[in-house]
């Protein structure tokens, strides 16, 4: 089938593109770019896409979903869906499954699963066995079944000498090793450690749970010259180490999730469970510190953290409530609005952090947007106003803190693999 | 008169008019409980539930005098496992215990946030009996209405809230009730039992007890919540008595006219010697009878609103 995207301003950062331009796509590749007259190509579908931008396919580099383990939050199908309505055509996904990401079949087994899908799906492995932090995964097994990165997401490798050897090990291949990095021994809580965990009483965990770690993982992604990848930074401290390391020319580097950047740790006050998260949402002096850090590049991209979870496990109190949220369909609508209709980052700088920094970061290449190349695309209104609803989510779980609110900015369609997704609906292209 | 919420959740945000409601109210009650029949009809046909998901003895049986003492119909559910692990959902429970048609529900729970998530899933008066560290403002409310009726007043008095700061609910309840009827609130303990950031609620730091003492008119002394893993934080509880402990001794060389209150129970010997804990500067059985009186006020309060 052949299609023609008319008159949206197509932008590639890597291929210093920024222009107004039609695309004719067949069979799943772009034949041809320029400006396109539909009585020219016969039998094609039209996109009228003016007012809209189209960019390389985004891409979420931390996403939980859920299979195998725990098909009743998310499936690898419907995290798909999720991540297709939320603008993205890839995702990596964490190991921490049931049974974890740790073996070359379960690998195996989340590639051919998503292989159908217009959402390509590329597994995090597990570190070390079990994700227990005592001995290493069987990391060269797992890379050669399509694993692209190493960790121990929702747990940090506690063993210096344990990680000593995740990363050394990991320099064969190449790949960064993701770190959740939360000292343990002080991480004990439910919430930031701050005036408001004092006025709630609540068991906190303070920033330095974080900054030690991240600290640990610099000097020991600069000993053994491996890379080290920080998630989801939350810490003003965090942002600040990682900036120096950059700049002494440490391989690291580092992303923040939409949640970290907009909500505080003031919003506990009414205990709602769907604001626990790890790491716990922090002040807005942490906030400053993370806009600064995207501005500078000091943070190389925004990734969902999507952590599904079932009404029965948030509806709960809220100190044995599981942490984290769902994201993927409102990443991109709060990043737009807060960031680029805010002015911190350009829209330029905003689709390398949504789409190519997480895919340099993990080795993968960037779509490119010219003839010849494989279509992976999403297109976005920047100034579509919506509200978030929970109950429309694609997401199988709908904890998210985000509902009701009014966002700037949404991904109209995603394209890529021969599949179009546009109004709720995959098409055949 | 009337309160200005149908629930009690905590003293933190509730107007001095309703704490002031609340003592008057409890005065009254505090006389009923010297009459030879200490019973009043005040809220028959009421029914309280008492849902106590971690062991108390004193307040539960202090809720449960006040209740039967207003001529409500009450029910015990005592857990000290939480239902969330295996089992029921603590939810559903709640949802269960509705069904059976309550009116009110008297809540303790190890969770923070409880009492709060209670009145999103229940119709009914929600009275908190310590939740988590977080809050027990009906200790907040007796110890408050013990002090006034010791020393006449509260406005600019000052109150110091002595020992494991950090692990106590009835230091934050103390800390905010005070603070709005004017008292002076400050707290002196180990620096590992002072939590982050207090000074910003206007309270002061004392680390020294003699000075802490010497400068106030009451001392409230918490407990050493040894059951919270109190234990982490100072190296035994001898040095804890040693550097912090009240004595006779300390009272007299510093300040003879101080106040000793105490939310019990005791660990004799540890924040209190037991010269102290009996002795002529305590008012803790008092703080006990005053714990129905007010107990009585707020479900009265509460249960009669329309």
């Amino acid at each position: 089938m052949k299609i023609i995207l008319k008159n949206a301003r197509v932008i590639n950062p890597i291929q210093k593109l920024d222009s107004k331009l039609d695309l004719l796509i067949e069979d799943g590749v772009i034949q041809k770019i320029g400006e396109i007259s539909e009585k020219v190509v016969k039998d094609s579908q039209i996109f009228d896409f003016e007012n809209k931008i189209c960019v390389p396919g985004l891409f979420d580099m931390h996403v939980h979903l859920r299979e195998p383990g725990r098909e009743d939050e998310e499936t690898i199908d419907t995290g798909s869906n999720s991540a297709a309505a939320g603008g993205f055509t890839g995702v990596a996904c964490m190991p921490n499954t049931s049974p974890d990401i740790d073996s070359a079949e379960i690998v195996k087994f989340i590639k051919e699963k998503s292989k159908k899908n217009l959402v390509d799906v590329f597994p995090v492995a597990a570190a070390t066995l079990n994700r227990k932090g005592e001995a290493l995964s069987p990391m060269a097994e797992l890379y050669e079944a399509g694993a692209i990165a190493f960790s121990d997401d929702g747990s940090v490798i506690k063993n210096a000498g344990i990680l000593r050897r995740v990363l050394e090990y990991s320099k064969m291949f190449d790949v960064p090793v993701i770190e959740h990095c939360e000292d343990e021994t002080l991480s004990d809580g439910a919430m930031n450690e701050g005036l408001v965990s004092t006025i709630l009483g609540m068991p906190s965990i303070p920033n330095v749970a974080e900054d030690l770690i991240v600290a640990r993982d610099i000097l020991m992604a600069e000993f053994t010259d491996a890379r080290i990848h920080i998630a989801h930074i939350s810490t003003k401290g965090a942002v600040e180490l990682i900036r120096q390391a950059k700049k002494r020319g440490v391989k690291v580097t580092a992303e923040v999730t939409p949640h970290h950047f907009t909500l505080t740790d003031d919003s506990l006050k009414l205990f709602d469970t769907n604001y626990k998260m790890s790491p716990p949402l922090r002040t807005t002096s942490d906030i400053q510190a993370i806009l600064e850090g995207l501005k500078d590049g000091t943070i190389d991209c925004i990734a969902s953290d999507h952590a599904p979870h079932a009404i029965e496990e948030k509806e709960m109190e809220f100190v044995f409530a599981p942490n984290g949220i769902v994201g993927l369909e409102t990443t991109l609508g709060i990043s737009i609005s807060e960031l680029v209709h805010k002015k911190i980052l350009t829209l330029n700088q905003l689709i390398e952090k949504l789409s190519i920094n997480p895919r340099k970061i993990l080795n993968l290449p960037i779509p490119e947007i010219k003839e010849g190349s494989e279509v992976n695309l999403t297109i976005i209104d920047t100034d579509l106003i919506w509200t978030v609803d929970v109950t429309k989510l694609k997401s199988k779980s709908k904890n998210s803190p985000f509902d009701k609110r009014l966002l700037t900015g949404k991904s109209i369609s995603v394209i890529n693999k021969r599949q179009m997704y546009f109004e709720d609906n995959y098409i055949r292209i | 008169m009337s309160l200005s919420s149908r629930h009690l959740l905590g003293l933190y945000g509730v107007p001095k008019e309703d704490i002031q409601l609340i003592l008057d109210t409890a005065t009254t009650f505090r006389e009923v409980l010297e009459r030879p029949i200490k019973k009043v009809p005040t809220l028959q046909g009421k029914t309280i539930v008492n849902l106590f998901y971690e062991s108390s003895t004193r307040t539960r049986i202090s809720f449960e005098l006040a209740q039967k003492r207003l001529s409500a119909d009450t029910i015990n559910f005592s857990t000290s496992t939480s239902s969330t692990k295996k089992g029921e959902t603590f939810k559903d429970t709640v949802r269960n215990i509705e069904a059976m048609k309550v009116d009110m529900i008297v809540v303790r729970h190890q969770s923070a946030g409880v009492p709060t998530y209670l009145t999103k899933i229940s119709k009914a008066n929600i009275i908190n009996a310590g939740d988590g560290l977080h809050e027990h403002p009906t200790q907040g409310l007796l110890d408050i209405y013990s002090i006034k009726e010791k020393l006449g007043k509260l406005d600019g008095l000052k109150v110091c809230i002595v020992g494991d700061v950090s692990h106590s609910r009835v230091a934050l309840s103390n800390i905010f009730g005070l603070k709005t009827m004017g008292a002076k609130v400050s707290v002196c303990g180990p620096s590992t039992m002072i939590p982050f950031g207090i000074e910003s609620l206007g309270v002061k730091v004392y680390n020294k007890i003699n000075q802490a003492i010497a400068e106030h008119d009451v001392l409230n002394v918490l407990r050493i919540q040894l059951e919270r893993n109190a234990g982490e934080r100072i190296p035994s509880l001898r040095e804890y008595h040693n550097y912090f402990g009240i004595t006779t001794e300390r009272i007299e060389k510093n300040n003879r006219d101080v106040l000793i209150l105490h939310p019990g129970p005791i660990n004799r010997g540890v924040e209190l010697s037991s010269e102290v804990a009996d002795g002529p500067y305590q008012v803790i059985l008092d703080q006990v009878t005053n714990g129905v009186a007010i107990r009585m006020a707020v479900l009265y309060l509460l249960g009669t609103m329309h």
